[in-house]
């Protein structure tokens, strides 16, 4: 037994110490060489696939597949990094049942979709075994760029760049590069060190310095940068969080779902992460469900996720949904907060009210009810907190950008999470970066 | 029910499935196994002349797989038993005893010397056994020695051996013919000719199945070393139809009973190949692959189809598809048809489009109003077949028969109503005046 007093309502150490192993292990374990085949060979290398066209970062999925099943799944892995170089993470944290896996016409036929995903992660798992470079760099072409923010955006812009022959500088605010692959995505989706492995992959082209602990508005100075360089890509991310805006939000116990997340990724004993019995997410997106799975994993006794609106519409996907509800979340719809309720300054319910739609409109039904809670996880979206930008246009609160991601300064290109109009997913803030890697290219060959 | 029990030149056995001269009927061990899952008879591997030949030490067989490592095609250089005469002759008689119902031919293969037939018929009649079939097939190792194919690619030895055998034995004799040849007729000629009761078809294809490219030596490899073997499995069916088809159609061979083999899997490839003529059927690959109690599907499958088209014995289909297969040059050349695609079927994965539009007749769309959508251009239709065959999604496209009176949009004409051929045709520079 546990040393943790079962009185105790956030603890670190619920679980048997051998259990964490086997909670957090990976979600989706590899194919098999055998499997690999198997699947890639019920692929029936559609013509203007549609898996591809719903890949944003249009991979050539069929042929990819087509090289599994001729036994080269290292030539695969090419093809997808040559349009993805984070393919190997896309291939564990991709939605794929909303994006490639639900557009294969096996799902019209059978609802059984080619897994993509997992044959993409066979084939990228390959090439890093092999430890060899897929990719040899142009000439140098003795242009510099400035890449702020080590995340995915940031860091297919550096790669591509480089693979053209400029030189990169990268910029990252937090001690490790990574991006929310390294601080955010629940940890059974990237196990074995995964983000920091596909890093150093990515630096292995070449031609890419990191300087990690320099934020823009930081000692960092944008004027400045484009001073210094030739070109700036800003992959910032978003780097605030919404707040509930309800009495009570600052008891003790009451805490942000990215921030415990990203404690947890960086834990290096899972034991030691404090969790509460009776855990309350507030929210319906992936965040929302990562914390929540990761507290029952973490050994929880209850955790009830609440979403104030149907299942519809919540931002997380239904795969995502029975993902919680098969670890043991209950999800609870219609009903949004009202108060934290606390005793000695620590949280011990969470009030709610229900809600319906009344002519479109969200509005509460001024019926309640109230949940035992201890840990209370805030995972109700983030926003971008706009450092110092000095003067780069925003739309709808995020940095503006054009088709080739040119922001309204001359000389400054930015994507990911931090540009309008994205989906706040891993694999368009790839191709925000490749893109504006290209249009980046473009202008400093004139 | 439907009364599967079958006899072919005489030999009588409960079903029409019959065990293939082979590695599983090389022992009563195996023959005894596959009866008691049902098999109606064997033809015990095939036997030769003391001292015994030996197989080689390494690998033997290759493999061809389709999805999923599924066998599709199978190559061996194994030769005839490598066990003493006499222990073959010992238990065939045993076996014969103890199971009188089944059918059991003893396969065979000796030089081409009268002699050496007419000794090992007397011997193999003394067993009991019903009936010989004289291996004239095997397209490795052996026809190096004079044997096996090389004398079923010679028509005149053929005949030859056969009027022998006739002549030595009271058994029923059926030659085993080879597909190794330009034109199966001429052997199945010389084999009537030399008064055989029956031939059976196909022996093996001559084959390489897979080269390893990292010993850069032909699979399988024997100490860096291969050599072409024998091609079976369902991968040869297509061949095998055609031969049989030949035969049963060939106006100097109709009549002479066949036995057919080459890639029976299941009860309907069974009943493809009685349908082009074959009285009954052998199998080797299929057992090889899954073990005897296959047996058990084709005997349940031939009797529910029989039964659901209210036939009572499996000779009321034989030959029934023979009258159907014709030269090219009779093809109605009046009938044209065009592939229709069932939108309600159709998963949208856009293989018919490519393969017409790359490969063929540019005759499928892949946008309509926008939209993906693949529907047939009937004024490019040649009625090809190409996107029926490459659909994932069965009858989701179908070719359609225009009638009479209707136009084809491709040549502009009307479909005539009467049958027009090559040998009519106003192309054809020998074509014969329509009467």
């Amino acid at each position: 037994m546990s040393a943790v007093a079962k009185a105790d309502r956030i603890a670190a150490g619920r679980l048997e110490p051998m259990a964490y192993a086997g909670n957090f292990a990976d979600l989706h374990p590899p194919l098999s060489r055998h499997e690999a085949v198997v699947e890639a060979e019920r692929c029936y290398f559609c013509y203007d696939a549609p898996c591809m066209t719903a890949c944003p970062t249009a991979i050539d999925i069929p042929l990819f597949i087509r090289q599994i099943a001729g036994g080269q799944p290292v030539a695969a892995a090419r093809t997808i990094f040559d349009q993805n170089i984070l393919g190997g993470m896309c291939a564990r944290v991709c939605p794929t049942e909303t994006l490639c896996e639900q557009a294969c016409v096996r799902e019209a036929a059978e609802g059984k979709p080619v897994r993509i995903g997992l044959l993409q992660r066979h084939a990228t798992d390959a090439q890093m075994a092999t430890g060899r470079q897929p990719y040899q760099r142009a000439a140098a072409s003795g242009r510099q760029v400035a890449v702020v923010g080590a995340g995915p955006a940031g860091l297919a812009c550096a790669h591509r760049l480089a693979l053209l022959g400029h030189a990169v500088t990268i910029f990252e605010a937090r001690p490790k590069p990574g991006g929310l692959n390294e601080y955010g995505i629940a940890a059974y989706k990237t196990v074995d060190d995964f983000a920091a492995r596909e890093v150093a992959f990515i630096l292995g082209i070449g031609g890419i310095t990191i300087e990690t602990g320099r934020a823009l508005g930081e000692g960092l100075d944008l004027a400045e940068l484009r001073q210094r360089f030739d070109a700036v890509f800003l992959g910032v991310g978003l780097g605030a969080v919404n707040g509930l805006a309800i009495p009570g939000e600052d008891l003790a116990g009451v805490q942000d779902a990215v921030d415990y997340i990203a404690q947890l990724r960086q834990a290096e004993n899972l034991a030691s992460l404090p969790v509460g019995r009776q855990v309350v997410v507030i929210g319906g997106g992936m965040t929302a469900i990562d914390v929540a799975v990761q507290a029952k994993l973490l050994g929880a006794e209850t955790v009830t996720l609440v979403y104030r609106r149907g299942p519809a519409e919540m931002n997380a996907s239904r795969y995502e949904q029975e993902l919680a509800q098969t670890k043991g979340v209950l999800i609870r719809h219609w009903a949004r907060p009202a108060r934290l309720v606390g005793e000695a300054g620590a949280v011990k319910a969470a009030l709610f009210e229900r809600t319906r739609l009344e002519a479109g409109q969200l509005t509460g039904t001024g019926e309640t009810f109230e949940l035992s809670a201890d840990m209370v996880f805030k995972a109700v979206g983030q926003r971008f907190a706009a450092p110092a930008l000095d003067g780069v246009a925003l739309a709808h609160g995020r940095i503006a950008v054009d088709g080739e991601r040119r922001t309204s300064l001359a000389g400054v290109w930015a994507g990911g999470d931090c540009v309008a109009g994205g989906q706040d997913l891993t694999v368009v803030a790839v191709e925000d970066g490749k893109r504006a890697a290209m249009s980046i290219h473009h202008q400093l060959q004139r | 029910m439907a009364d599967l029990r079958s006899e072919f030149v005489g030999i009588k056995s409960p079903n029409p499935f019959w065990l293939a001269s082979a590695p599983p009927t090389d022992k009563a061990y195996n023959v005894t196994r596959a009866f008691e899952q049902g098999w109606g008879g064997v033809v015990w591997k095939t036997l030769g002349l003391d001292p015994t030949i030996v197989n080689v030490n390494g690998p033997r067989y290759g493999a061809l797989h389709g999805s999923d490592r599924r066998l599709l095609g199978f190559n061996n250089i194994e030769l005839i038993t490598d066990r003493p005469l006499q222990v073959n002759l010992d238990e065939i008689k045993a076996v014969k005893r103890a199971w009188p119902d089944r059918a059991l031919v003893v396969s065979l293969m000796v030089p081409c010397e009268e002699a050496c037939w007419s000794e090992i018929l007397r011997q193999v009649e003394d067993t009991g056994a019903d009936g010989v079939e004289l291996n004239f097939g095997c397209p490795h190792g052996m026809s190096e020695r004079g044997m096996g194919s090389a004398v079923g690619q010679v028509p005149d030895y053929i005949e030859m051996v056969a009027r022998w055998c006739k002549q030595a034995t009271r058994m029923p004799v059926i030659v085993k013919l080879t597909p190794n040849i330009t034109d199966i007729r001429y052997p199945a000629r010389a084999a009537k000719r030399g008064g055989a009761d029956a031939v059976s078809l196909i022996n093996t294809v001559s084959s390489i199945i897979a080269v390893d490219l990292d010993r850069m030596a032909p699979v399988p490899t024997v100490d860096g070393k291969g050599s072409h073997g024998g091609y079976c499995g369902p991968a040869v069916k297509p061949i095998a139809l055609n031969m049989v088809a030949e035969i049963a159609r060939d106006p100097e061979t109709a009549g002479l009973p066949i036995s057919g083999i080459g890639g029976i899997t299941v009860w309907r490839d069974a009943a493809e190949f009685m349908a082009l003529g074959a009285a009954n059927v052998q199998v080797c690959t299929a057992a090889m692959a899954y073990g005897f109690k296959i047996v058990k599907e084709m005997i349940a499958g031939l009797e529910l189809w029989l039964d659901e088209k209210g036939l009572e014995r499996p000779a009321q289909i034989v030959g029934r598809a023979v009258p159907n297969v014709t030269d090219w040059q009779y093809l109605n050349l009046n009938y044209i048809a065009k592939a229709r695609i069932d939108q309600s079927l159709c998963i949208q994965c856009g293989r018919c489009h490519i393969a017409c539009e790359d490969t063929s007749h540019q005759a499928i769309t892949a946008m309509k109003d926008g939209k993906r959508h693949f529907e047939v251009i009937d004024a490019e239709c040649v009625g090809c077949n190409l996107c029926v065959s490459v659909c994932p999604v069965e009858d989701c496209i179908t070719m359609a028969a225009l009638p009479a009176g209707a136009l084809d949009a491709r040549t502009g004409q009307i479909v005539q109503p009467d049958y027009a051929n090559w040998t009519t045709h106003p192309n054809n520079p020998q074509r014969v005046a329509a009467e």
